[in-house]
């Protein structure tokens, strides 16, 4: 890579750092006002009482637990698929791999509020963890509340290091070429970054560490939430496809989400640049096939509960087939496979406006997909004396919205304060001499066989 | 000595009059939610009394069914609670520690039988009602779960009046609300450790059967009802 174009890519990538519009102001003011109005909202209900919320008997989960798992599942955009390019080398992740991890990030942080959110007493949450106490009571280890604790737990602190560690060398970029406070701030984020042969080895075997663990932590995240239903013998809960159906749905809906993201970035930064068609093409064909995945998943998961036609089981399927749920399980039939699987599959539809459309009808899909798993089964359990129906109120859908916002916010501040296209990957994605770089660690277009 | 609390109760016999629920609610300091949230799905009832019609009009048989915590023995709530709220007593008891429930519903979900109930706002008592409030019974504060407890504070108190006379707890001596209640003696209390209680004898009868036996729950309460050759 020439100077010049060195110069210009740092230049361009730096520039949402440096210069900031009003319209990057307004929009953080109408962001952070819709997260307030969330937050005063949460307080309404504490003050209140839980009843405000549309829960009853026998309906104890539904929004906010559909908000967490879809929530969660969006998380699995970033870390597990920029760990994957990563292990597999594949050269078109480099302008891809941030903007995907902070997904994973910040879309933890968030689904994580909404266990807390659902909470009847939310003010005494830390009785879900374990630390001493005059008691000596530890929480339930058999519970898989329990389990989310810590398998959410550690996938927030693995992909935050793997988000933060090749930040490391991009902050030191940013200190050396400010001045002032922002030369103070990130010359203290950049950790004494200066660039020697051993940091960046360091860097690299770091960064090939958290590749590998964070795939099974991934993976296991996922399962455990899915546990939370599997593990209770209720009707349409309790079935062995629950932890890979879940996981990839969450694989599903968080490529959507990438995708979406970063047609916003490509759009809002003016990356065009950076962020081709090719990438959005490739994840198309990514999401593709976790669409066709999920329909697969769905038919296996459908169809036995069909065949083994048990009583209470077929109450829960038949409200969602054709009973007072089928309308919203239509919709995410619709929404899943129907209109994404024609535009990503056929080449001329792959463009970027293509894969963007099919992404948001995934998320609405995936959204669905999640209430219907949490909502139809707890209003059809064994006792039809007790069956009951479910409506949200407006103050669930208005904490719903909010973290809609808030993760808008925090995708705005982050791409603000941090260059959201990893600088020093895509420079060394360019390298002029690749006889320097080892055979082993050399790159390989996807479509060439290692040698 | 341990005993294993147990309940038996002639579906036959009841007529479906209710004196058991409002027993139950006056026993057991449980709020009145009022028309509307009742409507809304937040009625409180750790006893209700279920209504099934089978046939079609006019031979039509009415059935009633009181269905309250079925006290499992391999209770799906108990392992679900992230806090041991709901856990499992030696006397076989389903206990509910209201103090360390914080709410997050999951054992209401696992109860095959939905009688696990949530309070959803503080509770309050219409007038005159907030005068009869039983003081042997902690009123539950917003945010957490409560069921039937097969009224323990009346198993603590006649074991103590027991002890203090020295002498084993008889049959009988235990007299939960609902059954104090019913005005047609159909439900029975007592341990199903002794072979000789009231209670023993009727669960072992033919007629006998446990409400969702399938599902592996253990329940200690047998229904008694005509069965029918199928």
């Amino acid at each position: 890579m020439s100077e010049a174009s060195s110069r210009k890519l740092s230049e361009d990538l730096l520039r949402p750092l440096l210069e900031t519009s009003w319209r990057f102001y307004a929009l953080v003011a109408f962001l952070g006002s819709i997260v307030l109005m969330g937050l005063v909202t949460w307080a309404y209900q504490m003050f209140n009482g839980f009843g405000v919320t549309g829960i009853n008997n026998p309906i104890f989960w539904a929004f906010y637990i559909t908000n967490f798992v879809f929530w969660i599942g969006i998380s699995h955009a970033g870390t597990l698929i920029s760990a994957i390019l990563r292990l597999v080398n594949a050269g078109w992740r480099r302008p891809v791999t941030r903007c995907a991890e902070v997904i994973t990030a910040f879309a933890l942080m968030i689904g994580a509020m909404f266990p807390l959110i659902h909470l009847g007493r939310p003010w005494l949450f830390f009785w879900l963890m374990p630390y001493p106490n005059s008691r000596q009571i530890w929480p339930n280890f058999r519970s898989p509340l329990v389990w989310d604790f810590f398998a959410i737990s550690t996938y927030l602190t693995g992909s935050v290091l793997f988000l933060v560690l090749p930040m490391i060398p991009d902050f030191a970029l940013v200190r050396d070429r400010t001045t002032g406070w922002r030369h103070r701030v990130y010359g203290t984020l950049a950790l004494g970054w200066q660039g020697t042969t051993k940091q960046w080895h360091r860097l690299e075997t770091a960064m090939q560490i958290m590749a590998i663990a964070i795939i099974p932590v991934a993976v296991s995240v996922h399962t455990i939430v899915s546990f939370d239903f599997s593990m209770a013998v209720v009707p349409g809960w309790h079935s062995t496809i629950f932890g890979p159906y879940f996981v990839a749905g969450a694989i599903f809906s968080g490529i959507a989400a990438l995708i979406i993201a970063m047609a916003a970035l490509r759009k809002v930064l003016h990356l065009e640049d950076y962020l081709h068609p090719v990438h959005f093409q490739n994840l198309g064909k990514l999401l593709l096939m976790m669409s066709l995945l999920w329909a697969y998943f769905v038919f296996s998961e459908r169809l036995t509960s069909w065949y083994g036609n048990g009583t209470s089981e077929m109450a829960v399927f038949w409200a969602l087939q054709r009973g007072s749920y089928a309308p919203l399980y239509w919709t995410m039939v619709i929404c899943n496979f129907v209109i994404p699987f024609p535009i990503l599959a056929l080449r001329q539809t792959r463009t970027i406006a293509g894969c963007v459309t099919a992404s948001c009808f995934v998320v609405v899909g995936m959204w669905l997909e999640r209430f219907l798993i949490v909502v139809p089964s707890l209003g059809h359990k064994y006792l039809p004396y007790s069956w009951g129906p479910y409506r949200p109120s407006p103050v669930e859908i208005m904490i719903m919205i909010s973290t809609f916002a808030a993760m808008a916010l925090l995708y705005t501040l982050f791409s603000k304060f941090v260059p959201i296209i990893s600088i020093w990957e895509l420079k060394v994605g360019e390298h002029p001499f690749p006889a320097e770089t080892p055979a082993e660690i050399k790159e390989h277009p996807l479509w060439q066989v290692r040698p | 000595m341990p005993h294993r609390w147990g309940m038996a109760v002639d579906l036959d016999t009841c007529t479906g009059c209710g004196a058991c629920v409002t027993a139950c609610h006056a026993e057991n300091n449980i709020p009145t939610v009022g028309p509307e949230q009742a409507a809304r799905g937040r009625a409180m009832h750790w006893l209700r009394v279920e209504r099934y019609w089978e046939g079609d009009f006019p031979d039509v048989r009415l059935k009633f069914r009181p269905v309250m915590c079925q006290q499992c023995d391999a209770a799906p709530c108990e392992p679900v609670c992230p806090t041991y709220a709901s856990h499992h007593t030696a006397d076989g008891l389903n206990a509910q520690v209201y103090n360390r429930c914080i709410g997050t519903r999951y054992c209401a979900n696992a109860c095959p039988y939905n009688v696990r109930f949530f309070e959803f706002f503080n509770p309050q008592w219409p007038k005159p009602l907030h005068l009869q409030l039983n003081p042997d019974v902690s009123v539950r504060e917003v945010g957490v779960m409560e069921k039937c407890t097969f009224c323990v504070q009346r198993i603590n108190a006649a074991s103590i009046d027991a002890k203090a006379e020295k002498r084993e707890l008889k049959d009988g001596d235990i007299k939960p609300a609902c059954v104090q209640g019913c005005s047609v003696k159909a439900m029975a209390f007592g341990d199903l450790d002794d072979p000789e209680s009231e209670v023993s004898r009727l669960s072992r009868s033919p007629r006998g059967g446990k409400l969702l036996d399938d599902l592996g729950t253990r329940p200690k309460v047998t229904y008694l009802a005509r069965q029918t050759q199928v």
